[in-house]
C-alpha cells in the first residue's frame, strides 16, 4: 500500500520532471529576462554597471517619459511605423498574387515553390549586402572610376529614368526607405506565399467546380470564394507580418551597416529595436528596457486590432 | 430537356507512366434519359457513374462520344454554358456565406439579358428556398446546419437557376438513415414538382429503386443493363445485376441442366425445357422459396429470424455460393425453427439460370 502511494505521489511529479529541462531554461532565458526588463524600466536611470558598484535604484517612470521625448527614439518610432505600414499589406497583397498564380500552373509547381522560398533560407545580412551593391552608385561620384550606377539604376536607365543616388552619402530619405521597402518586402514574401499557398491548396476543389457550374467570373471567383476562404490564413500572415515589421533592424543593417543610414546621414534609418540595442550598447539598461515595454505596449495594441478587425472578417 | 448520350468513353491516362495502363472509365455508354425524368445511375464504387455525371455536367471531358441536350450537342460546351445544376456529394456549400447568399450566388453571376434585379433575385431565391422548405433558416451559415439541410440548400442553389438537368451526386451518401430515407421522398417530390430531367447517382440500389423511373446498372465502366426498377429486378441480364440488386441479396448456388432437369448441387429442383445439358448457375431471389414437405431442395436449417409479416429463414447447402441461403417466407406458413432440415420448392419466375463463364442469363421454360 505505501509503496503504491509513493507511486501515485511519482506519477503526479513525473510529469513535472520531464518538463523541468525546458521550464529551467525557459525561466532562466526567458522568464527571469521578462521579469528584470520591467524592473529595470521603472528604476529611475538604472544601468547594471551602476547596480554592480552599489548604486540603490529609486523606483519611477524616469524612462518612460525620458525616452519618450528623445527626438531620436520618436524618429525610430516613425521610421518603424513607416515601414510596417508599407511593406505588411504590399508583401501581403503579393505573396497572394503570387501564391494565386503558383497554385494555378501545374508543371514546375513544386521547382517554382523552390525558387520563391530560397530567400526564406538566406541570411539577411547577406541579401542585404546584395541588396546595397545593386542599388548603389559608386561610380557617378567618383568620376575617376569606372561609370558604374548600379544594377538597379542600369535597368532604370533603359527606360531613361537618371541615375538616382539611392543609399549614399547625399541620398534622399525617401530613396532610402524606397530601397528598404523593396528588400523587406521581398524578404517577407517565401514566408507568406508559403503560408497562402498551403491555405490554397486546403481549400476543396469542389467550391471551385460548383463556382464554374454556376458560371462565376475569375474575379468573382477570387474575390467571393478564394479570399474568404484564405481569410484565416491572411489574418495570420497579417498579424505575424506586422510583429516582424515592428521588430526590424537588421535589414537595415544588412544594407547601410551599423551606421542605420547613408554615409553623413548616421541614425537616420534608426528603427525601435535598433534604438534599444544603442541604448543597450550605451550603458542605459533602463531606457532601453522602458523602450523595449514601449515596442511591447505598441505591438500588443496592434495586434489586438487585427485579432479584432479579423474575427469580424474571417471566415474560420 | 430530354439528354442523350451516344458512345460516351472516358479513358483516364495511366498514372504509372512505366506500365502505360489506361483506365478506362466509361466504356460506350449509348443511352437516352427521356424528358422530366428521374434516372439513378447505379454502380458499385469505380463502375464510372460519377464520370458519366461528371461528364454530363461538363466538368469532365469524354474521350469520345457526343452528348445532347435536346437537340442541341453541349458536348463541346463548358459547364457554365449547359445550363445544369450540379448536387454535390458533400454538397460544397460556400462555408463563408449565409443560406441566402448561397442560394442568390449563381443569380448574381448571370449577366446581359438574363441578368435580375435584386428584388426578382430574392423573390426566385425564397421561391427555391420554399420549395426545399428551407425558407426559415435563410440567415443560417452552412455550419449551422444539420446534414438534411445543408442538401436542401445544395438543392436549392441548383435549382435557383432553374438549369435544364439537374445531377445529383450521391445525394443520400452522408446521411444518417433515417433523413436518408426522408430526403429521397423529397428528392422525388421536388423533381415531380419542377419536372426537370434529373440524374443521380448512387451505390445503394435500394435507394435507386425506390426513387427512380429508370436505372442504369453499370460495372468497370460498361452498362449491364436499362429499365424500370421492377424490370431489372424481375429480369436481369446477367449474375452480377441480379446480385447487386435486392435486399437480402440473392440467393447463388452452383447447379447443372441433365435431360431437362434443374440440379442445384444433387437435388432435382425444378423440370424446365430450352436448355441444353451443361453446370449453370441457379440464383433464387429470397422469396422465389417456398415451404413444402414434399419438396425436393433440402436445406440445414441454420435459424429462423422474426420479422413480423415475414419470417427470414437462415440455412446451408452445399451448392450455395453465399455462406447462408436467406429466404423470406410467409409468417403463417409455420416455420418449425427445431428441425435440423428444411424443404423448399421454388417458384419458377423467381429462379434466373446464368452461363458458368459469361454469367449471362439463360432463358427457360417450365415444363
Amino acid at each position: 500500500m505505501k509503496e503504491f502511494l509513493i507511486k501515485i505521489k511519482f506519477d503526479k511529479w513525473k510529469g513535472w520532471l520531464y518538463l523541468s529541462p525546458a521550464i529551467v531554461l525557459l525561466l532562466v532565458f526567458t522568464g527571469w529576462p521578462i521579469v528584470n526588463t520591467l524592473r529595470m524600466a521603472f528604476l529611475e536611470d538604472y544601468s547594471s554597471l551602476g547596480e554592480l558598484s552599489g548604486t540603490v535604484y529609486s523606483f519611477g517612470i524616469g524612462n518612460f517619459s525620458k525616452v519618450l521625448q528623445y527626438k531620436k527614439f520618436l524618429d525610430t518610432l516613425t521610421n518603424t511605423m513607416l515601414l510596417c505600414v508599407l511593406t505588411v499589406p504590399l508583401s501581403t497583397l503579393l505573396a497572394l498574387v503570387i501564391a494565386v498564380c503558383l497554385n494555378a500552373i501545374k508543371p514546375l509547381q513544386k521547382f517554382l515553390q523552390t525558387i520563391f522560398f530560397l530567400p526564406y533560407v538566406t541570411n539577411s545580412i547577406a541579401i542585404g549586402m546584395v541588396f546595397a551593391a545593386m542599388f548603389n552608385i559608386i561610380g557617378v561620384h567618383n568620376a575617376a572610376g569606372p561609370e558604374t550606377v548600379g544594377i538597379i539604376n542600369n535597368i532604370l536607365g533603359l527606360f531613361g529614368v537618371e541615375p538616382i543616388n539611392w543609399i549614399n552619402a547625399g541620398s534622399d530619405y525617401w530613396a532610402n526607405i524606397a530601397v528598404l521597402v523593396v528588400y523587406i518586402v521581398w524578404d517577407a514574401l517565401p514566408f507568406k506565399i508559403l503560408i497562402l499557398l498551403g491555405g490554397l491548396q486546403s481549400v476543396n476543389k469542389q467550391y471551385y467546380e460548383a463556382a464554374k457550374i454556376d458560371s462565376t467570373s475569375k474575379l468573382r471567383v477570387f474575390t467571393r470564394i478564394t479570399v474568404p476562404l484564405l481569410s484565416p490564413m491572411l489574418a495570420y500572415v497579417v498579424i505575424t507580418g506586422f510583429i516582424g515589421g515592428f521588430k526590424e533592424y537588421s535589414s537595415i543593417v544588412g544594407i547601410f551597416g551599423e551606421g542605420m543610414g547613408p554615409a553623413g546621414a548616421d541614425g537616420r534609418l534608426n528603427t525601435m529595436v535598433g534604438f534599444i540595442y544603442d541604448a543597450l550598447a550605451e550603458q542605459h539598461h533602463g531606457r532601453a528596457s522602458a523602450a523595449a515595454l514601449i515596442l511591447f505596449g505598441i505591438i500588443f495594441i496592434v495586434t489586438m486590432i487585427n485579432l479584432y478587425v479579423s474575427k469580424k472578417k474571417t471566415h474560420y | 430537356m430530354k439528354v442523350e448520350l451516344q458512345n460516351l468513353t472516358k479513358i483516364f491516362p495511366s498514372r504509372n507512366k512505366k506500365s502505360g495502363e489506361e483506365v478506362i472509365a466509361v466504356n460506350d455508354f449509348t443511352f437516352t434519359i427521356p424528358d422530366g425524368k428521374l434516372v439513378g445511375l447505379l454502380g458499385p464504387s469505380g463502375c464510372g457513374k460519377s464520370t458519366t455525371l461528371y461528364m454530363i455536367s461538363g466538368l469532365q471531358q469524354p474521350s469520345s462520344g457526343r452528348i445532347f441536350f435536346g437537340d442541341e450537342d453541349v458536348t463541346d460546351l463548358s459547364p457554365e454554358n449547359r445550363g445544369i445544376g450540379l448536387v454535390f456529394q458533400n454538397y460544397a456549400l460556400y462555408p463563408h456565406m449565409t443560406v441566402k447568399q448561397n442560394i442568390l450566388f449563381p443569380l448574381q453571376n448571370l449577366k446581359g439579358k438574363d441578368k435580375m434585379t435584386k428584388q426578382e433575385m430574392l423573390d426566385r431565391a425564397l421561391e427555391a428556398a420554399k420549395l426545399v422548405q428551407i425558407d426559415e433558416l435563410m440567415d443560417r451559415k452552412p455550419s449551422e446546419l444539420s446534414g438534411g439541410q445543408q442538401q436542401r440548400v445544395a438543392i436549392a442553389r441548383a435549382l435557383v437557376k432553374m438549369p435544364r438537368v439537374l445531377l445529383l451526386d450521391e445525394p443520400l451518401s452522408n446521411l444518417d438513415a433515417r433523413l436518408r430515407l426522408q430526403t429521397r421522398e423529397e428528392i422525388r417530390r421536388i423533381q415531380k414538382e419542377t419536372g426537370i430531367t434529373t440524374v443521380f447517382v448512387t451505390h445503394d440500389q435500394e435507394e435507386a429503386m425506390s426513387i427512380s423511373d429508370m436505372i442504369v446498372v453499370m460495372k468497370l465502366g460498361v452498362v449491364q443493363q436499362v429499365g424500370k426498377p421492377q424490370e431489372i429486378y424481375d429480369d436481369p441480364t446477367n449474375l452480377f445485376v441480379a446480385k447487386f440488386l435486392g435486399t437480402p441479396p440473392i440467393n447463388v448456388f452452383r447447379g447443372k441442366v441433365v435431360m431437362d432437369m434443374l440440379y442445384i448441387g444433387e437435388d432435382p429442383v425444378m423440370k424446365i425445357k430450352g436448355v441444353e445439358d451443361k453446370d449453370v448457375y441457379v440464383a433464387v431471389r429470397p422469396e422465389g422459396f417456398e415451404l413444402n414437405p414434399k419438396g425436393k431442395f433440402v436445406c440445414e436449417l441454420s435459424n429462423v429470424e422474426v420479422m413480423g409479416r415475414d419470417v427470414s429463414v437462415v440455412s446451408r447447402h452445399e451448392a450455395s455460393i453465399n455462406p447462408v441461403i436467406r429466404s423470406i417466407i410467409n409468417a403463417d406458413s409455420g416455420v418449425d425453427a427445431t428441425a435440423t432440415n428444411v424443404k423448399f420448392s421454388l417458384k419458377p419466375h423467381k429462379v434466373f439460370l446464368f452461363d458458368t463463364e459469361t454469367e449471362e442469363r439463360i432463358p427457360f421454360e417450365v415444363k
